[in-house]
C-alpha cells in the first residue's frame, strides 16, 4: 500500500499530513509536487491543508487547476481513494470532486479549536474503526469552513449517507453542522477538521487515528 | 553645505551629522547617500542611545552559539540542533494601520530566523493596548489580531503565546512585539558575512515597490496625532511570498550554494547590503538597474529606501548562479543578480552605468553615532505597609472582580484566531499553561517559549521591574519543567531625549542584566524601540522578555490542569502580602503608590530549581506560577483549566487576609500533587530551604478562598471568559 501527498505552493499541512499517514499506517509516502502532471502509483492521494496560492482568489480555486489534478480527479474517477483536508476539501469541491462549496466562516473570523464531531456514517473506507455516533475531539483551524450546499444537493447528500461527520458545536456556520463530505462512491472524503493533528495523546486527541486506520481495514 | 536644512530634517540628520558625513566621504553627499546615512544613523538601525547600555546585559553561556549582532540568537538544544529565536516591534506600524503593521511584523521577525537556516516551529506576540474605553482600542485590538492571523496562518506556522494587556498609557502608542523560533541543524546555520571577492550578490523574492520608504526613520521619532497621516509608509505584507521564501530558501541551504543571507527588513536594500559587507568585511558593488521592480519610474533613492516585504539578498558562491535561480524559479520566486562582492570595503551602487552612491562601508555599519543621553534615575518608591486596607470588601467578591480585569480576563478570542496547532508538534496549547511547549519535530524534547513583562511594577521602579521580567520568564518555563536557556528582549520605551526616559531605559536595563546573570540567562538577540510617545505622553516602560526553556522529555511536562479532585495543593516561596503594585491595588482599589514586589534573585533561583527538580522528579501533577493577581488568580486559573474546584485554608498566622491571597509576592508556584506525595514534596522542599506548606485540596465545583463564601466555577467562568468576547462585540 501507498500514499501521496500533494504539495501546492501554499500547502502548510503536507508534512504533517504525511507523517500521520506514515505513523498510523506504515506506508510509504510519495510526496508530489503540483507541477507534476501523473501520479506514482498509489492507493490513497491526500490533499493537505493550507493556504494554496494564498487563497487569494476563492480557497482552493487555483490549486484545482494545478497540472497533478487532472492525474488526481482521474485517480478517482477510476475508483482510487482521496482525502482533502481544510484546504484540500476546499480543493475537491473546486475540482468538482465533492459537492457543495466553502465560503468564509458564519463569524468571519479564522477560528481554531477541538470541536466535537460525530461519525455519521461508519459504513465507509475512512470511517470503518469508528461506531455510529461516536463523538471525536479533532481541531479546525480555517477562515473559510462554512459548508454550503442547495437544498436538492443536501437532500441528496443525506439520503445517499455522504455526510461523515457532523459537528456538534458548529464553528463555522456549515450547513446542517456538516463536518465532512463523502462522493456518491464514498471514495473521495472531504473533512474541514485535521485528524492528522489528533493522532497521539501528547498533541491533545488521538481521534484522528480512525480515518487513516480505517484506510489499513479496507486496503489490506 | 549645499543641502538645504529642511531637506536634512526630513532624514533625521542634523548639522553635525551632515559634517561627519562629509569628513567620511571627503565631499558632500549625494541624495542617495544621504538617504542611505539617514537609516543607517536612524535610532532603529543605529541603537544610537541604547547602545552604550545593552552592553551590560549577559550574552554568554556555553550553549550560546550566537548572541546578539546576527539576524537572530542562537542556543544548542542537544541532538545535533539549535534554536533560532528572536523578538522585534512593529509598534509605529500597528498603530497606524494595525492589520499591515502587525501582518508585516510577524513577517520580518520570520525572515530574522530563517534567514539564519532554521525552519520557524513558532510564533508569540507581546501586546499592550490603550486603555478598553478609549476610542481607538476595539479597532486596534481586532486589526492587530486579525494581521497576526492572517500573516502566520498562511505561512503555517503556530502562533502559540504571548501576552495582551491595557493601559491608559498606550492610548496613544501600543506595542505589537513579535517573537519567531526556529529550529535549524547545528551545523547547518547561515550567517549574514558577504565573503569571496567576485562572488555574485542576488537579490531573492517580491519585487520592490514604493512601500515603507523611511519607515525606520518613522520609527525613530516621536509621534504626534498628524503622523497619522504617514499610512503610505506602512508595507503591505504578502505571506504566500513569504511561505515561498522559506520553503526556497530551506531548500537552497540543504546545498552548500549559499556563502551569506541577510533578510531585508528595516531600511530594505541598504540595510541588508550594508550588514553583510560590514560584518564580512568586504565592499559591495551593485547595479541597481537589476532590481526587479513593482513599478516604472524608481529611482534609485527610492530602490535602497524601499521596505517592500518578503525580499532576500544573499551571496552565493560564484558559478553556481545557476542552481540557486533553478530552486527560486521552481518556487516562482524573482531572483537576479543585482552585484559583486569586492575586496574595496566600499559600497558602490550603479544606476544606469552611472555611480550614485560611493560610500566606505565600516562608517556607515560600523562608526554610526554613539550617544551617552543624560539620564535621570527614578525615584524608589516607599513600600506599603504591610496590612489590609480598609473596607476592601470579601475575597470571593474581589476575586470575581479580578478575573473580569482586561489583564487577567481569558484571552481565548485571541489565540483562537491563531493557527496553533499547524506542524502537529504543539505539546502545550495556549492558557494549558505558564508557557507554550513545542516539540522538537521528531523527538521527544520540546521547546518552552514565553513572553513576559510587568510594566507598572517597570514604571514605579525600573530596577525591580527589570530583573522582574526576565525572573517571570524564567519561573514560566520552570514552571511547565523546562530547563531555562536563554532569552531575547524588545526593549519598548518613550522619548529617549527625555532625562526621565532614559534613565527608565537604564534601570530597567540593569535589573534585567542582574536577573540575567543570576539565573543564568543570557540574552542572545534583541531589539529596542524608542520614541514611543504621542504629543508627549510616554508609554509605561516595557522591556518584553521572549524567553526559552528545554523540555527534556514531553511526558514529564506540566500545565495548569490537575487531574482529579482530592490533590492536594502546595505552595512554594515565601508570601508577606505584597500588595503595592499589585493589580489589585492598582486596578480595583485604584492606587498607584507603594513599591511594586522586590526581586530576591537568590530566592528565584533556590524555588525554581527545587519545583524543576520536583517535575523531573515526576512529583508535580500541574503547577503554576504566582504573578499578576497573586495565589488567588493562580488557584482559580488552574480551577478554571481543570474543572474542578478548591478549597483554601488561609493560615491563621496570616495577618491580612486579602493582602495574603491577592498579593504579588515573587518567586513562588503553586503545585498540585498526588495527596500520597504530599509529604515527600514537602519535606524535599524543605531540606532544600525551600519555604513551603500545604495551603488546600482540590475538589468540587467551586472555589472556596478561607473563610469566604464559596464561588461557583460557572461563575468565574463567567467571569473571565466573558469579558473580552463581549468587549470586541462592543458591549
Amino acid at each position: 500500500m501507498r500514499a501521496a501527498v500533494i504539495t501546492f505552493p501554499g500547502s502548510n499541512c503536507d508534512r504533517d499530513l504525511a507523517v500521520a499517514i506514515e505513523t498510523v499506517l506504515d506506508w510509504p509516502v510519495d510526496r508530489v509536487w503540483h507541477g507534476e502532471t501523473a501520479l506514482p502509483g498509489v492507493d490513497l492521494v491526500a490533499i493537505p491543508g493550507g493556504f494554496s496560492y494564498g487563497d487569494y482568489l476563492r480557497s482552493g480555486a487555483i490549486a484545482s487547476r494545478s497540472p497533478i489534478m487532472a492525474a488526481v480527479i482521474r485517480h478517482a474517477r477510476a475508483g482510487g481513494y482521496v482525502l482533502g483536508i481544510c484546504n484540500g476539501f476546499q480543493v475537491l469541491t473546486e475540482a468538482g470532486l465533492l459537492p457543495g462549496a466553502l465560503i468564509r466562516n458564519a463569524s468571519l473570523k479564522f477560528v481554531c479549536r477541538h470541536v466535537a464531531v460525530r461519525v455519521e456514517n461508519p459504513a465507509t473506507a475512512f470511517t470503518a474503526a469508528f461506531a455510529p455516533g461516536d463523538v471525536l475531539s479533532l481541531p479546525v483551524a480555517h477562515h473559510d469552513g462554512n459548508y454550503v450546499i442547495d437544498a436538492d444537493g443536501l437532500a441528496r447528500l443525506e439520503g445517499e449517507r455522504q455526510v461523515a461527520f457532523r459537528y456538534l458545536d458548529n464553528p463555522n456556520g456549515s450547513t446542517a453542522d456538516i463536518a465532512g463530505v463523502l462522493s456518491a462512491d464514498r471514495r473521495v472524503l472531504g473533512m474541514m477538521p485535521h485528524p492528522e493533528r489528533a493522532i497521539e495523546p501528547a498533541l491533545g486527541s488521538s481521534d484522528g487515528r480512525g480515518v487513516f486506520g480505517s484506510l489499513l481495514a479496507e486496503l489490506s | 553645505m549645499a543641502i538645504a536644512a529642511d531637506v536634512l530634517a526630513k532624514h533625521g540628520l542634523n548639522a553635525a551629522d551632515l559634517e561627519q558625513i562629509a569628513a567620511i566621504l571627503g565631499r558632500e553627499p549625494t541624495l542617495v547617500e544621504l538617504g542611505i546615512f539617514s537609516v543607517m544613523w536612524s535610532e532603529h538601525c543605529s541603537y544610537k542611545s541604547s547602545k552604550i547600555h545593552l552592553g551590560k546585559l549577559p550574552t554568554a553561556a556555553p550553549w550560546v552559539v550566537q548572541g546578539p549582532g546576527e539576524n537572530a540568537g542562537v542556543i544548542d538544544i542537544g541532538e545535533g540542533k539549535v534554536c533560532v529565536f528572536k523578538m522585534e516591534s512593529h509598534n509605529h506600524p500597528s498603530f497606524i494601520e494595525p492589520y499591515q503593521g502587525a501582518a508585516t511584523g510577524v513577517g520580518g521577525i520570520l525572515r530574522d530566523v530563517f534567514t539564519m537556516g532554521a525552519r520557524p516551529v513558532a510564533l508569540l506576540n507581546a501586546l499592550r493596548f490603550g486603555e478598553p474605553a478609549h476610542p481607538k482600542t476595539r479597532h486596534l485590538v481586532e486589526g492587530v489580531v486579525a494581521g497576526i492571523g492572517g500573516y502566520g496562518n498562511c505561512v503555517g506556522v503556530p502562533t502559540v503565546g504571548g501576552e495582551c494587556t491595557f493601559h491608559r498609557a498606550y492610548n496613544g502608542n501600543i506595542l505589537v512585539n513579535a517573537m519567531a523560533v526556529g529550529i535549524a541543524e547545528a551545523d547547518k546555520v547561515f550567517y549574514a558575512k558577504a565573503r569571496g571577492i567576485g562572488n555574485p550578490v542576488l537579490y531573492v523574492g517580491a519585487k520592490t515597490g514604493r512601500d515603507g520608504i523611511h519607515g525606520a526613520t518613522m520609527a525613530s521619532a516621536e509621534f504626534s496625532e498628524a503622523k497619522e497621516a504617514e499610512r503610505p509608509t506602512v508595507q503591505v505584507g504578502d505571506p504566500f511570498t513569504e511561505k515561498l521564501l522559506i520553503e526556497a530558501c530551506l531548500e537552497l541551504m540543504a546545498s552548500d550554494v549559499i556563502v551569506a543571507i541577510q533578510d531585508m527588513g528595516a531600511a530594505g536594500l541598504t540595510s541588508s547590503s550594508f550588514e553583510m559587507a560590514s560584518s564580512g568585511g568586504a565592499g559591495i558593488e551593485m547595479v541597481l538597474d537589476a532590481v526587479p521592480m513593482r513599478e516604472t519610474g524608481m529611482t534609485p533613492y527610492e530602490i535602497m529606501l524601499s521596505e517592500s516585504q518578503e525580499r532576500m539578498l544573499m551571496v552565493v558562491e560564484a558559478g553556481r548562479e545557476a542552481e540557486a535561480m533553478a530552486v527560486f524559479a521552481k518556487w516562482e520566486l524573482d531572483c537576479a543578480v543585482v552585484g559583486r562582492v569586492t575586496d574595496t570595503g566600499r559600497m558602490v551602487l550603479k544606476w544606469r552605468d552611472e555611480v550614485v552612491a560611493d560610500v566606505p562601508v565600516a562608517p556607515v555599519a560600523g562608526a554610526s553615532p554613539v550617544l551617552d543621553r543624560p539620564y535621570v534615575k527614578t525615584p524608589s518608591p516607599v513600600p506599603l505597609p504591610n496590612a489590609d486596607p480598609q473596607n476592601m470588601g470579601s475575597a470571593d467578591r474581589l476575586l470575581l472582580e479580578m478575573m473580569g480585569l482586561p489583564d487577567i480576563a481569558s484571552k481565548r478570542w485571541i489565540f483562537e484566531q491563531y493557527d496553533h496547532m499547524v506542524m502537529a508538534d504543539t505539546v502545550l496549547l495556549p492558557g494549558a499553561g505558564d508557557a507554550a511547549v513545542v516539540r522538537v519535530h521528531g523527538s521527544r524534547r520540546g521547546l518552552a517559549l514565553t513572553t513576559d513583562c510587568t510594566p507598572r511594577y517597570c514604571e514605579a521602579d525600573p530596577y525591580q521591574g527589570g530583573m522582574q521580567a526576565v525572573a517571570e520568564a524564567w519561573r514560566n518555563l520552570t514552571a511547565v519543567g523546562a530547563r531555562p536557556l536563554a532569552i531575547t528582549n524588545c526593549l519598548n520605551f518613550g522619548n529617549p531625549e527625555r532625562p526621565r526616559i532614559m534613565g527608565q531605559l537604564v534601570g530597567c536595563i540593569e535589573g534585567m542584566a542582574a536577573a540575567c546573570k543570576a539565573l543564568d540567562f543570557p540574552v542572545v538577540s534583541g531589539n529596542v524601540s524608542l520614541y514611543n510617545e504621542t504629543d508627549g505622553r510616554a508609554i509605561l516602560p516595557t522591556p518584553n522578555v521572549g524567553g526559552v526553556g528545554l523540555v527534556a522529555d514531553i511526558d514529564r511536562l506540566v500545565g495548569l490542569r490537575f487531574a482529579t479532585a482530592g490533590m492536594a495543593l502546595v505552595l512554594v516561596g515565601e508570601g508577606q502580602g505584597w500588595l503595592g503594585g499589585s493589580l489589585l491595588w492598582q486596578q480595583v482599589l485604584g492606587r498607584d503608590d507603594g513599591a511594586p514586589p522586590p526581586v530576591r534573585l537568590a530566592d528565584e533561583r533556590r524555588n525554581g530549581d527545587a519545583v524543576r527538580g520536583l517535575i523531573e522528579a515526576g512529583l508535580v501533577e500541574a503547577c503554576h506560577d504566582l504573578a499578576d493577581g497573586g495565589l488567588a488568580v493562580a488557584v482559580a486559573e488552574m480551577c478554571l483549566a481543570s474543572g474542578i474546584g478548591a478549597v483554601v485554608t488561609v493560615p491563621s498566622e496570616a495577618p491580612a487576609v486579602i493582602a495574603w491571597l491577592f498579593g504579588e509576592d515573587q518567586a513562588r508556584y503553586l503545585l498540585a500533587v498526588e495527596p500520597g506525595s504530599e509529604r515527600d514534596v514537602l519535606r524535599r522542599l524543605a531540606q532544600g530551604g525551600v519555604v513551603a506548606r500545604a495551603i488546600g485540596r482540590t475538589g468540587g465545583d467551586s472555589l472556596t478562598l478561607g473563610a469566604a463564601p464559596a464561588i461557583s466555577l460557572d461563575r468565574l467562568r463567567q467571569r473571565a471568559e466573558g469579558w473580552l468576547p463581549s468587549y470586541m462585540a462592543g458591549a
